[in-house]
């Protein structure tokens, strides 16, 4: 039942799509492009933070695995484009599962500073060797309208669809992996390691499991991403694409799917916007070009202080407030997850107090799909 | 494929079509070079009878932002200064440049929302090596004017794939030789060590270098990566093998830091670094805080007494020569606050380039017809060496002086060298002399 | 082998700032429990102060107390206005807020400033100090970097163990509620961690400053291995964050001697990994409640 009715959801959504990248212009079906592949990301990125409750400062890697795979193969094997998107993701997804296992026993901020180590040693590695990842000039990734399309297919609005799809296929297993036994798994593991492995769930393997999900929809968005850009180096795969994604999944509403893409429309669509007006205004070079910058620092400060549950809660928030007192939906097994509504709040306080204050530090607060 | 245009298209047409019969009357061949009395015309995406606009990406905050933020600006200033006295046939000349932060996914973004939206006629002097080459292909697949490219690597030079673009600066394997040939000469048999950066900038330098200097003579390469500002072990490698020479293709901070590790460390050989790291005006301000240090009166200049370096367009220093002040007059009246160094001379000559370009490109020229003009050849300008232009080859300038710093300013030292990118073709003396600034100020 | 000599004590001088960065990363977790990605910020913010004290008045040694001074009253009130608010929240909003934090700061240096290289004058002569003929490769401002840090660690450590407020401060952030009870004004000592903590990132912002030169993501590579350092040392020890700044700097600095810069960030995650791996919470911290 849940099955159809995300596919039903998926459909529609997708019909919509295409007909938006059939009305828009080639620039904005570009645009789509680009925030259907940080979708993918952001959202594999949410399943790891919100529902496992792990922290990673790292998944630009991933995406650069990603992205640097589906170049090599196509460079050396030529192999056609969907087999390379199939074998990329299974090689980011094999990358994720290493580093879920040497992250295993890491917590909270430790697990963080792997991971943000991680993001600034890996671009690095392509640096090194020239000659197989073409160093900082990088790599092409060919990515032709297929034949039965037609000739005169514009390449952006094939590219949307590509990146559509994919993103819709992600979403829709991402919702089920959610309301099934291993989301369950995930949240109680991540609300409660110590009382999760006394019910019997081995929480070592369910985080290998996490970071082997995350790890394979960031490759795959990387991927995608090299096919929209045409180009991969190592430029492209920033620490501040880590952390975007990371402020693209907590502004959007961490654990939300939906959140997932309010965070990847901020991400794309805010800071080219800001840029034009600074630019059209004259000012001068240097304090034009980073107004954007306070700007968006302040934004992202003051929306975590005023929506802690990013831009998902705060839409719910409001949705409750205009709507009138409709029953508390009913969920299956888990108490109700957001905040302000009538029923008993989760566990908003993390226990500060408690002995073991050394593992109590990731509480994730639930969000809603 | 152009979308936006405000005027009427039949309108257009029309007085389009009536152009090109006046002009076929007349003379023969090119563009459309009829009579000072033909209409201006939308001839091409971007042109409208009032305004050329024309598009870049550069990276104006982030780590590569500082002193490259200073090219675009200047190209304005000069852009403003012909609006200002008759524009271009009449037309002005609007530059549109977008910030890209110097990563290349922003790049592709940035020059697809130019020419794809904002249709520019073209994309003028985009910076950066790794990031320009992510949008190369596309505007080249959408025949967009690629033109003067804001980077030395070699790959702009290929007409056979790339018939859009066109390099302008003096490509770093050519800056290489140059150096090289001027070591050979007069460091003989000495030990050379070579500082690089470890990304194409250092690599092709490194190229142009080893063509000219004997293989025996080098006795360490150190790399640097730039996002790591401890080069401390790397200075010490170089002192421990002996270097008395140290040849350096690095971004000025990194300059910088070698002389100051290299104090720390109590090493002091002769220093040659190339165009790119050498600005005596950026450097002076990078060292000024430990000129004052110990003691000494003197400025940072003290610090950069005596390194060798090359220069493809006039030095600063040079206050007689026509070009700059030319160029320091505009530098004054639109970007004072700016300072007048060699990014801001950058940016002003390339802009004159464009000018010379476009005037040559006709009166409503297409896009074609630019790409046509550069290729047919271009008057040296304030460039110190001809242009290599041609139907066959794409690359820019031919040649640099080479240069002393003396009291903070480069000063020439003997005369302008050209050569090839091949590694078989000699360093030359070039014989001609540089053409004057014209007195407008206009191509 | 001199270069050897050469490469570790030019590790340990460097070693020295990522430990006082890691030093300020180390207060803020052990007082509030947030993991602060601004710190290189509010150092690369206060140092800026510093620079324009010293444009304006002369005097090298105004321009320090006043980067002193201003990384107290930064830290301080990004705790009362900013961090308060999410403190007791999930610590990802906390994390974020912080990096928008951090944003904010580069792009107001950014706007005020420019993002041109300023020169940062160092304390002491940075000429090589000598014995005899043969130059020992360090000079005298290193050694003052590493005075100046292990000094201020020293002082830290005196003031968590011998002093009235190091107490309120160690119980506030060990048991908020029971210290309320015991009469403690536990904002108070939160907002006092993070004054503290922006005095050192401040003095690690200053001391770097002249070999980084100043410009509004100078701090932003430093951050990056201070937090490693204080990883590896682990996060509820200041003494393991200095042990973990020079063990940190002195490992890269053999790599980058040795086997090339390019391969630095590479080691760096190797080690990182490495300590974690056999101790998950740092080579230092107190072991945690033991699971089962």
């Amino acid at each position: 039942m849940t099955l159809l009715r995300h596919l039903a959801a998926a459909v529609v959504l997708g019909l919509i799509l295409v007909l938006l990248t059939i009305r828009l212009d080639p620039f904005r079906d570009y645009q789509i492009a680009e925030i259907a592949c940080y979708v993918i990301a952001v959202a594999g990125l949410t399943a790891l933070v919100g529902w496992s409750g792990q922290i990673s400062l790292g998944h630009g890697a991933f995406m650069a695995i990603g992205a640097y795979s589906a170049a090599l193969l196509q460079l050396h094997w030529h192999w056609p484009l969907y087999v390379v998107l199939l074998a990329s993701t299974v090689i980011t997804a094999a990358s994720g599962a290493v580093v879920g296992v040497a992250a295993a026993r890491l917590r909270g901020p430790y697990l963080a500073g792997a991971t943000l180590l991680l993001a600034v040693a890996l671009p690095s590695l392509a640096l090194s060797d020239n000659n197989l990842f073409g160093g900082d000039q990088g790599l092409t990734v060919v990515a032709n309208t297929p034949a039965f399309l037609g000739a005169s297919f514009p390449l952006t609005r094939w590219q949307a669809w590509l990146t559509c799809g994919c993103a819709l296929i992600i979403l829709v297993l991402l919702a089920n992996l959610a309301r099934s036994r291993v989301g369950r798994s995930w949240r109680a593991a991540g609300d409660d390691e110590v009382a999760a492995a006394l019910a019997g769930l081995n929480v070592a393997r369910l985080r290998v499991l996490a970071f082997v999900v995350s790890a394979a929809c960031a490759g795959l968005a990387g991927v995608l991403l090299a096919v929209t850009t045409s180009i991969v180096s190592p430029g492209a795969f920033t620490l501040t694409l880590s952390v975007a994604l990371l402020t693209g999944a907590v502004l959007g509403g961490l654990g939300s799917l939906a959140g997932a893409v309010w965070g990847s429309l901020v991400l794309v669509l805010v800071p080219t916007y800001v840029t034009d007006v600074a630019t059209s205004h004259g000012l001068s070079s240097s304090a034009g070009s980073n107004i954007p910058v306070v700007a968006y620092g302040v934004v992202l400060v003051v929306v975590m202080l005023l929506f802690p549950n990013g831009i998902q809660g705060g839409l719910v928030r409001l949705y409750r407030l205009a709507a009138p007192r409709v029953p508390a939906p009913h969920w299956r097994g888990r108490a109700q997850p957001e905040s302000g509504a009538p029923v008993s709040p989760g566990p908003a306080k993390p226990p500060r107090a408690s002995a073991s204050e050394h593992s109590a530090s990731e509480h994730q607060e639930e969000g809603s799909i | 494929m152009n979308r936006s245009h405000r005027v009427g298209l039949p309108a257009v047409a029309a007085v389009a079509a009536a152009a090109l019969v006046l002009s076929a009357c007349g003379s023969s061949g090119g563009s459309s070079s009829g009579s000072k009395s033909s209409a201006l015309t939308a001839s091409a995406p971007g042109i409208t009878a009032t305004t050329i606009t024309i598009g870049s990406h550069q990276p104006l905050t982030g780590v590569a932002a500082p002193g490259y933020d200073e090219i675009a600006p200047a190209s304005n200033a000069y852009f403003d200064y012909v609006n200002a006295h008759g524009g271009v046939d009449g037309r002005k000349i609007v530059y549109k440049y977008l910030n890209d932060q110097y990563n290349p996914t922003d790049t592709v973004s940035v020059v697809k929302q130019l020419v794809l939206q904002d249709n520019v006629y073209a994309i003028f002097n985009g910076l950066g090596t790794p990031t320009h080459l992510a949008v190369a292909p596309f505007l080249n697949q959408e025949k967009v004017p690629d033109v003067f490219v804001a980077s030395g690597c070699e790959c702009w030079n290929a007409p056979s794939t790339w018939p859009e673009t066109f390099g302008w600066q003096l490509d770093y394997v050519r800056e290489g030789k140059i150096l090289g040939s001027y070591i050979k000469q007069h460091f003989a048999g000495q030990k050379i060590g070579y500082f690089y950066q470890d990304d194409e900038f250092g690599k092709d330098g490194v190229k142009g270098l080893d063509m000219e200097i004997p293989k025996a003579d080098v006795v360490s390469r150190q790399s640097y990566d730039p996002t790591n500002i401890n080069v401390g072990p790397q200075v010490a490698a170089l002192k421990a093998a002996g270097a008395k020479v140290v040849v350096s293709f690095t971004v000025p901070a990194f300059t910088a830091l070698l002389k100051l590790n290299s104090l720390k460390l109590g090493f002091s050989p002769t220093y040659v670094v190339s165009d790119v790291g050498a600005d005596p005006i950026t450097l002076a301000g990078l060292l000024e805080a430990y000129a004052k240090q110990g003691g000494a009166k003197v400025s940072g200049n003290a610090l950069t007494q005596g390194i060798i370096t090359d220069g493809y367009l006039p030095t600063l220093g040079d206050t007689g020569n026509s070009w700059i002040a030319l160029f320091k007059k505009i530098h004054d009246t639109y970007i004072p606050k700016l300072p007048f160094d060699g990014n801001v001379l950058y940016g002003e000559a390339v802009a004159y380039t464009f000018v010379q370009a476009m005037l040559k490109a006709g009166r409503n020229p297409t896009r074609e017809d630019l790409v046509k003009a550069i290729q047919a050849g271009l008057p040296q300008g304030p460039a110190v060496a001809p242009y290599a232009y041609s139907a066959s080859v794409h690359s820019g300038m031919t040649g640099a002086y080479i240069g002393i710093i003396k009291n903070g300013v480069i000063v020439q030292e003997g005369p302008v060298l050209t050569t090839t990118t091949s590694a078989t073709s000699p360093v030359s003396t070039y014989t001609g002399s540089a053409p004057a600034a014209p007195a407008s100020g206009l191509p | 082998m001199a270069e050897l000599g050469q490469l570790t004590l030019g590790g340990l001088s460097v070693g020295m700032i990522y430990a006082a960065i890691g030093l300020s990363l180390v207060l803020i977790w052990r007082a509030t429990r947030i993991l602060n990605y601004a710190q290189g910020g509010m150092a690369m913010f206060t140092t800026y102060l510093a620079f324009e004290v010293i444009n304006r008045t002369g005097s090298y040694w105004a321009g320090f107390a006043a980067a002193l001074l201003g990384g107290l009253l930064l830290g301080g009130l990004i705790e009362r206005v900013v961090i308060r608010p999410v403190e007791n929240k999930p610590p990802l909003n906390a994390i974020i807020v912080t990096i928008g934090l951090l944003i904010f700061l580069e792009g107001l240096a950014g706007v005020i400033y420019g993002g041109q290289y300023r020169s940062f004058p160092a304390a002491y002569s940075i000429n090589g100090l000598k014995i005899g003929s043969a130059a020992l490769g360090i000079s005298a401002n290193d050694v003052f970097v590493a005075v100046a840090v292990l000094i201020a660690a020293l002082l830290l450590a005196l003031l968590f163990r011998y002093t009235a407020v190091g107490l309120r401060m160690r119980a506030a952030a060990f048991s908020p509620p029971v210290s309320r009870l015991l009469g403690v004004r536990v904002g108070r000592m939160l907002t006092l961690g993070w004054a503290l903590a922006g005095l050192i990132g401040a003095l690690a912002g200053v001391l770097v400053s002249p070999s980084t030169f100043l410009y509004p993501n100078s701090m932003d590579a430093i951050f990056v291995l201070g937090f490693t350092a204080a990883v590896i040392g682990g996060l509820d020890s200041p003494a393991g964050a200095v042990a973990g700044g020079l063990i940190l700097g002195v490992l890269l600095s053999y790599v980058s001697g040795y086997l090339g810069s390019d391969l630095v960030p590479l080691f760096g995650l190797a080690a990182l990994v490495v300590v974690l791996m056999i101790r998950p919470e740092g080579l230092f911290s107190a072991p945690a409640a033991r699971q089962v």
